[in-house]
């Protein structure tokens, strides 16, 4: 199945970026608490990805294990990069006056979790959740 | 010369300005229909032929950008905005500008020159259009804040309980709206409970967990005592995940609960006041 991209520049685009996700969620047959985490999670990480990566882009697809469907989400950015992903990750750290939640709270919202960071490169998240 | 494209058309608009005008006025105001009245038409109409005559006249030339079109892109600006405040069609604005060649050539007479004025007009019918679609833009911008207003009731539900029903997604700017017309309402009706039904919220995330602690601790120091209703289980769940706390804010599945428990907390027997009341 293709992937569909939402670029991520401004507020808007973080409700574009959950309306995407919820309508692929709801194709592969997430339950309403699934569609709930996961839409939960990528508001986060788009909203990461405009205030703290400058803007960039997020990509959002139906995939499939051998036995159960899901949902792919990555997020794409130009920006400053994450320079300890540990600390980034730890409830309540936050380099700004958010929470310092959004980050760690959108690992447990998910079922796979992965973080590519290189200042030069800029950050890249994968997230998956899967049918149950 | 600049000037000289223009042939002695302009002079000749001059001289004839009067019946020029009257012609016109007269293509403009069938188009309009009696939208707008003629006192206001004829000023509009008399002020832009005058700066129009003026700036052809000091070698304005065919580039409106040019210094002696200040004047004429000013009064554009405001008959344009003008029209679209009032509802007319870009077409309509545009026609207006464009039936002066018609009155010109219905008066004074398509002759030498003719031609560059004409193309002048149809720059200004241009501009104007651009600047109707701008304007536009901002009555449509205005109005999605109106709505956005709209959108966010505070309803009295009891005597000193007031609730707000929190719909759709709660981005910064409307957090904003929400908290103001919530703190508002507190002081208004003199209310000393509020509830945030948030039912109809398809997602609460930490920033729309923020906007709701921020309103709460706002409306905490002015006296009034939050409780917050409608979490359904998925959200339960994510706001478990995310880690997100609510301290010591009463929460309750439904505004009914909500209702009750801040009824019995400014101290009233519900049984009594429902007795007293009828039901
Ligand atoms: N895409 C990114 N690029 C660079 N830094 C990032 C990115 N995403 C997160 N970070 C860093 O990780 C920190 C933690 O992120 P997290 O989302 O947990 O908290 P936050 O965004 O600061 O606040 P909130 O709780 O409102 O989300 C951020 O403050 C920021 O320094
Ligand atoms: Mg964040």
């Amino acid at each position: 199945m293709t992937a569909q991209e939402q670029a991520i520049a401004g507020d808007a685009d973080v409700v574009r970026v959950r309306q995407l996700v919820r309508t692929v969620a709801v194709a592969a047959r997430l339950s309403l608490v699934d569609q709930t985490k996961l839409v939960t999670a990528a508001s986060e990480l788009a909203r990461n990805t405009l205030i703290h990566g400058g803007g960039g882009s997020a990509s959002v697809e139906q995939v499939t294990s051998a036995v159960k469907p899901g949902v792919r989400v990555v997020f794409r950015d130009k920006g400053p990069g994450i320079a300890d992903i540990a600390l980034a990750l730890t409830d309540g750290y936050t380099s700004g006056s958010g929470m310092g939640l959004g980050l760690g709270g959108a690992k447990r919202l998910v079922d796979q979790f992965d973080i590519v960071s290189d200042p030069a490169e800029g950050t890249t998240i994968t997230v998956v959740k899967w049918a149950r | 010369m600049a000037a000289e494209i223009f042939g002695n058309v302009v002079e000749r608009c001059r001289a004839e300005e009067e019946s020029l005008l009257g012609r016109w006025r007269e293509i403009v105001a069938e188009s309009l229909r009696g939208r707008m009245t003629g006192a206001e038409l004829d000023k509009e109409l008399r002020d832009l032929l005058d700066a129009l005559l003026s700036a052809l006249a000091t070698g304005g030339g065919t580039d409106l950008n040019a210094e002696p079109y200040a004047e004429v892109r000013a009064l554009l600006v405001e008959l344009s905005r003008n029209r679209a405040h009032q509802g007319f069609s870009p077409r309509e604005t545009a026609v207006g500008v464009y039936a002066l060649k018609r009155a010109i050539r219905d008066t004074v007479g398509a002759e030498a020159g003719f031609a560059a004025l004409s193309d002048v007009i149809d720059e200004l019918g241009l501009l104007t259009f651009e600047i109707y679609t701008k304007a536009r833009e901002e009555v449509i911008t205005n109005q999605a804040e109106q709505l956005l207003e709209l959108a966010t009731p505070v309803v009295k539900l009891w005597h000193g309980v007031v609730a707000l029903p929190l719909v759709g997604t709660l981005d910064s700017a409307r957090a904003q709206v929400v908290m103001e017309k919530l703190l508002q309402t507190l002081v208004d009706t003199g209310s000393e409970h509020a509830i945030i039904d948030i039912t109809g919220v398809s997602a609460v995330d930490t920033q729309v967990a923020q906007h709701l602690l921020k309103t709460i601790v706002a409306a905490r120091l002015m006296g009034a005592d939050c409780i917050i209703s409608g979490i359904r289980p998925q959200i339960a769940q994510t706001i478990v995940a995310l880690g997100i706390e609510f301290g010591d804010i009463a929460t309750k599945a439904t505004l009914a609960d909500a209702l009750m428990l801040a009824i019995s907390r400014s101290g009233v027997d519900f049984g009594t006041e429902m007795a007293k009341r009828g039901l």
